[in-house]
């Protein structure tokens, strides 16, 4: 195949990371002792990588590392725990539990994540164990939310389209449980669990991954067409629910889509994913089984920036995969069924489901819930909470459904929207309302520039543009993350940006409307003042010479100003 | 006859003084005033050259019952004996030692702790040197010395001649205590006074150097059973204060510059703790591990200019910088030579004489000490000024009442031998409010916001030589300083760090929030990651719901603490003695009597012993 060149066979030993996990005992590695140790907040970074499998990095306060460092201070080090929340659903009484814990031990902000998980930030060591179980507690846990394993299974959050939608949900809570690690250092460090004596037998601690766990992370979502809002094609395994008359019949499976790369490396690329077939919704779970064990065994365990599953799948092919993946499974996948995506986007407002409740959908800049001067958000939901008899729906745009709201509940729950101004965005441009960023500066400890504390900026400005021309109502996806290594699915962004260094970004153009198109670097290394004098001439073109509902990735496109990026192969091109 | 200004050649305050005393006298104390104004007389060449009449001191004749009746045939030796904690009563005790040997005594020099009280018997003349701390407390040293005195053991000392010069500080209540405890007791056990006791302010040169020469003099009296010439040669309050090697003392500051100036506290903090590096390039001076530093501060500018202002006077007025003639500004006065933040019952006293307004006048009456301390505390010369407004005095009256502005002491946070020609201190930001004024603290805050890089500031070095490392570099040894109390340790760890010493070591740090308020923390992970510092307990109170310090820490790791004082460790305890210190002290007396198996009074007397042998060691304040 053409990607030979580009995806290297596996040479070398294994890496460092590779190292640290088999000498873990199943997880455990000195943890216990190092959370003990009172002298730093900090984990040594052996104990660094581990806690990643247990749902959290450690960070630090990033703007404040120097003055720190002058105060002999050590870094101002902090936990991030990200909350498994599959498919985005978590009840009244969950949200209540996260909002507490932000307060009593977070930084007072939740993150909604792009893969509809909780993330608080600002846990210090001494109270992780404390957080941790009480969202144990909530019957929510943290275990696998970040790793090499399973991440959190998304899917499409609203329940009021259809039964189908509710089914959904549930077969992605099901992945997510089957791919669960099973590991007894969990409950032993975080939840004064008994200390179990590992097996001799590897196989039975465990049965899916093994010693070593995976090369790299896995991703998997759920689509339900025509709205392609958990962008299937970005994850590594993707079902794209077939429904007929309205009711699942089963899904097409999709597999090798990531979106993480390295800055000058072109042997590092965003992939879409590839439909392979048709399975029945029982189906599911062996299809999702089989596949993570294939990663397990020929994923690259050498470089780790070249582990993640499309670099497997693009170095053997797609048919050896199928091949492995049938024999494995000892039955076949059929052909697939047909399907069609109109966008990658949420629906704002109210609407009223099919079992009669209600559905709110509310705008959340940046999946950041807090109280931000006037705008109190967090305060507003926290109310809200406190008498809704429904659920909350955490979107994988990063944007909050409160759903399933008894007509009885309506009129009070609409009177806290009102006390608390809460809004589902319509007072903002569409552009604002199609953005994502990731969380970047302060605390990620990857981010080489700002995300989430400037695109809003950059928007307001763009916005401007944006009037002149008369777009104010045009949705583009536009994305900024600090770093390549793709939080925010910026290689599906109509407009993205990905950081380079302070105030300096890589622009990319040309991903499509509806998430099955990857965009293409525009311009390396450009600051505001360049990212507005670009944009501009082409969004004024734009709002001239486009065609009949034609959106902005295609019309660049159209128009010469990138090539369209058709396999993760020619991203660099 | 009653005596007036008019009709003596006294002053209105020395008349009050004399008629308050006369009439309390009997008999046989009047014949023996006569005696000893005679011989005060012709002993005047004694007096310290720049020496004013000493009220205070005055005070104290007129209140004591004086009963050493001149005596002759006395003896050559001298003991003297000081209670000392930062190092000024041993250094005071020093400069007595060489005076008397010069002028042929044969002069026995110790700390109380190091003297064998079954010897107190054979002692005929006895000085003793003590400062006070705390809530009227013995210094460390002296604390056995003055249980002994007090105990059914102390012995009839009717054969003894003594004297006592005590130091302290006209602001706390319980002023001299100490000093004044040892003069009683000594009365009481059939001592007799070979001079007035001599209580010192903390400009306190002037008042030993008179002590001094009060007590040579009578020594020489009683040697030669007359009061014929002495052989003594008078000292002065200059030769007094005269301290280190190097030309820059207390009275000879060194104007060192700021290298840094650094808060030590993470943003978010509600403390403010500076981290400051003064060059001594140049000075040849020099210090060791546990010694102080003396820093002059200067008054904060605000309250200067509001105090100027509610006294009505131009800041340009001319007054008396001190006492031996420098003048300038009243700012500048203010600014650089007085106390202006700290009211103290003399001052008081004598503001009642300059105030026309009865309600000072009432308040500093006989009877009303409650009143006096309640109005005292927290505030200073400018609630003053308002308050008890108007006034009968010149800017020159005014600030003849005020006190000196004191030098303010800290422990040294640097080591010499690791930090050539440089010192490091560590000093807390001191803010609260209080009479709904927000205060200061004049060092703390002159230094927090005030001194900048390059800036200099008067300094010099105070030895402390009861706060020293173990001679041996294998002792092991175990540091308890929470907040700024951590800043000898520094400098200890330093020490031992440059020179290689071998011998583990524990430190105890606490403070109130673990991201912000760890003093030094990269400092000490350095530090056990190489294997100087052996371990580290640290308690942060507010980080839990139950606040936990470091007499906690000390609790939950008794028997591993124990072990190491039974392996010979030497155990150090800094910072604040209200509470954390007394709480240290009885969990250590705790750890013992536990993992010792012994009862309370016997760990009680394991830890007095440890005292005793100079392991265990406080600088409390």
């Amino acid at each position: 195949m053409a990607n030979d060149q580009i995806v290297k066979p596996i040479g070398g030993p294994p890496s460092d990371v590779e190292h640290i996990k088999i000498e873990s005992n199943y997880l455990r590695g000195a943890l216990v002792e190092t959370l003990r140790n009172p002298v730093t907040g900090s984990l040594p970074e052996d104990d660094n990588r581990l806690m990643k499998f247990h749902g959290s990095y450690m960070q630090d306060d990033r703007d404040l590392r120097n003055e720190r460092e002058k105060q002999k201070l050590e870094a101002a080090y902090q936990f991030m725990l990200r909350v498994v929340v599959p498919g985005g659903v978590a009840t009244a009484e969950q949200w209540l539990a996260m909002d507490e814990l932000a307060h009593k031990y977070g930084n007072g902000t939740l993150r909604l994540t792009t893969r509809q998980a909780f993330q608080m930030h600002g846990v210090l060591k001494w109270n992780l164990k404390k957080t941790i179980r009480t969202i144990n507690d909530k019957l929510m846990t943290t275990l696998a939310a970040c790793g090499d394993v399973n991440r959190n299974v998304m899917s499409n959050p609203n329940p009021h389209l259809s039964e189908a939608h509710e089914q959904v949900n549930e077969w992605a809570r099901r992945i997510n449980n089957h791919l669960a690690p099973r590991t007894p250092a969990y409950h032993e460090i975080w939840l004064d669990g008994e200390k179990v004596e590992s097996s001799e037998a590897a196989g039975e601690v465990e049965p899916i991954y093994g010693p070593v766990y995976l090369p790299r992370k896995f991703k998997i979502g759920l689509a339900v067409p025509p709205s392609n809002d958990v962008d299937v094609y970005s994850q590594d395994l993707g079902y794209i629910a077939i429904l007929e008359k309205g009711k699942l019949i089963g899904f097409n499976v999709t597999v090798g889509g990531g979106m993480g790369m390295t800055h000058g490396d072109t042997a590092t690329y965003p992939q879409l994913g590839r439909v392979i077939g048709f399975c029945t919704p029982e189906q599911t779970i062996d299809v999702a089984e089989k596949t993570v064990m294939i990663q397990r065994d020929y994923g690259n365990r050498s470089v780790r920036k070249n582990a993640r599953f499309k670099y497997t799948i693009d170095r053997h092919g797609l048919d050896w995969f199928v091949d492995e993946l049938h024999k494995r499974m000892d039955w076949k996948l059929e052909a697939p069924r047909e399907f069609h995506f109109d966008s990658n986007g949420d629906r704002y407002g109210w609407i009223k489901g099919t079992n009669g409740k209600w559905n709110l959908t509310l705008y959340i800049q940046s999946g950041r819930i807090q109280d931000d001067g006037d705008y109190k958000l967090m305060t507003g939901l926290r109310e809200i909470a406190k008498i809704h008899t429904g659920d909350f729906r955490l979107s994988p745009n990063q944007n909050l459904v409160i759903a399933n709201i008894t007509t009885q509940k309506k009129r009070k729950i609409v009177e806290l929207i009102e006390q608390y101004k809460l809004t589902d965005g319509a007072h903002y441009s569409a552009l604002r309302r199609s953005s994502i960023s990731c969380v970047a500066l302060p605390t990620c400890g990857l981010a080489m520039a700002e995300a989430e504390r400037y695109l809003p900026t950059l928007i307001d400005k763009l916005d401007v543009v944006m009037d002149e021309a008369g777009l104010r109502d045009e949705s583009i996806v536009i994305r900024m993350t600090g770093c390549p290594n793709g939080c925010g699915r910026p290689a599906l962004g109509e407009i993205s940006f990905i950081g380079k260094s302070p105030g300096k970004y890589n622009m990319y153009l040309g991903a499509s409307f509806n998430g099955d198109r990857l965009n293409k670097m525009y311009k390396e290394n450009i600051d505001e003042t360049e990212i507005i004098s670009t944009l501009t001439p082409i969004i004024n073109r734009f709002a001239k010479e486009r065609e009949q509902g034609e959106h902005f990735g295609d019309f660049v496109i159209r128009n010469g100003y990138v090539k369209a990026t058709t396999s993760g192969l020619n991203f660099h091109d | 006859m009653q005596l007036q200004v008019t009709n003596s050649p006294f002053n209105q305050e020395q008349v009050e003084l004399l008629n308050r005393l006369l009439p309390t006298l009997t008999e046989s104390q009047h014949i023996w005033l006569c005696g000893y104004l005679s011989a005060v007389q012709s002993t005047a060449a004694f007096a310290p050259m720049s020496a004013e009449p000493q009220l205070s001191a005055a005070l104290a004749v007129a209140g004591e019952a004086l009963s050493a009746p001149v005596q002759p045939a006395g003896s050559r030796e001298v003991t003297i004996l000081f209670g000392s904690q930062t190092g000024n009563s041993q250094r005071l005790s020093g400069k007595l030692a060489s005076l008397l040997t010069d002028s042929g005594f044969q002069v026995t020099l110790s700390a109380m702790n190091k003297f064998k009280p079954n010897g107190l018997k054979k002692v005929e003349n006895l000085l003793i040197i003590a400062s006070t701390h705390g809530e009227g407390e013995p210094p460390d040293n002296a604390i056995s010395f003055h249980e002994f005195l007090y105990s059914k053991r102390a012995p009839q000392l009717d054969e003894l001649y003594f004297s006592v010069l005590s130091l302290g500080d006209t602001s706390y209540e319980f002023f001299c205590q100490t000093g004044k405890d040892f003069d009683v007791r000594l009365e009481e056990l059939g001592g007799k006074r070979l001079t007035p006791r001599m209580d010192c302010d903390l400009d306190y040169d002037e008042p030993a150097a008179e002590w001094f020469n009060q007590v040579a003099a009578a020594l020489s009296e009683r040697l030669n059973g007359s009061t014929a010439a002495p052989q003594t040669a008078a000292v002065s309050a200059a030769g007094i204060a005269t301290a280190t090697e190097s030309e820059y003392s207390r009275t000879n500051p060194f104007h060192a510059e700021v290298l840094a100036n650094i808060n030590l506290n993470g943003r978010g903090s509600d403390r403010e703790t500076r981290h400051l590096e003064l060059s001594l390039d140049g000075s040849s001076l020099q210090y060791e591990p546990g010694d102080c530093l003396g820093l002059f501060p200067e008054n904060h500018p605000r309250l200067v200019d509001e105090l100027i202002q509610a006294l009505g006077w131009s800041a340009d007025e001319k007054v008396p910088f001190n006492k031996k003639g420098e003048e300038g500004s009243l700012r500048e006065a203010l600014l650089k030579h007085y106390e202006i933040t700290v009211l103290t019952k003399p001052l008081l006293e004598q503001a009642a004489k300059l105030s026309a307004n009865s309600g000072l006048q009432e308040l500093a009456a006989p009877g009303k000490e409650k009143e006096l301390k309640d109005y005292i505390n927290g505030r200073d010369l400018l609630d003053l000024a308002q308050d008890f407004a108007p006034w009968n005095w010149t800017p020159a009256a005014f600030v003849g009442i005020l006190r000196k502005l004191p030098a303010r002491l800290y422990s040294i946070a640097s080591s010499f031998q690791a930090n050539p020609d440089e010192v490091h201190l560590t000093i807390r930001a001191v803010r609260y409010e209080a009479n709904g004024r927000e205060r200061y603290g004049v060092c703390s805050i002159h230094t927090a916001e005030r001194l900048e890089p390059g800036d200099t500031v008067p300094i010099y070095i105070q030895n402390n030589p009861n706060f020293k490392l173990p001679t041996s570099a294998e002792t092991p040894i175990i540091m308890i300083g929470p907040g700024t109390g951590v800043a000898p340790f520094r400098a200890f760890m330093e020490e031992r760090e440059e020179s290689g010493a071998e011998g583990k070591s524990w430190l105890f740090y606490g403070d109130r929030h673990f991201v912000t308020d760890f003093l030094y923390q990269t400092d000490w992970q350095r530090m056990l990651k190489d294997g100087v510092l052996t371990k580290l307990d640290v308690a942060f109170s507010r980080d839990s719901e139950e606040k936990v310090y470091v007499q906690h820490r000390i609790l939950e790791q008794a028997a591993e603490l124990y072990e190491w004082l039974q392996a010979g460790a030497h155990v150090y305890v800094c910072g604040d003695e209200k509470h954390m210190a007394h709480d240290v002290h009885s969990a250590l007396i705790t750890v013992i009597e536990q993992e010792g198996g012994i009862s309370r009074e016997k760990a009680e007397a394991y830890l007095a012993d440890m005292q005793q042998q100079q392991r265990y060691q406080r600088d409390v304040y």
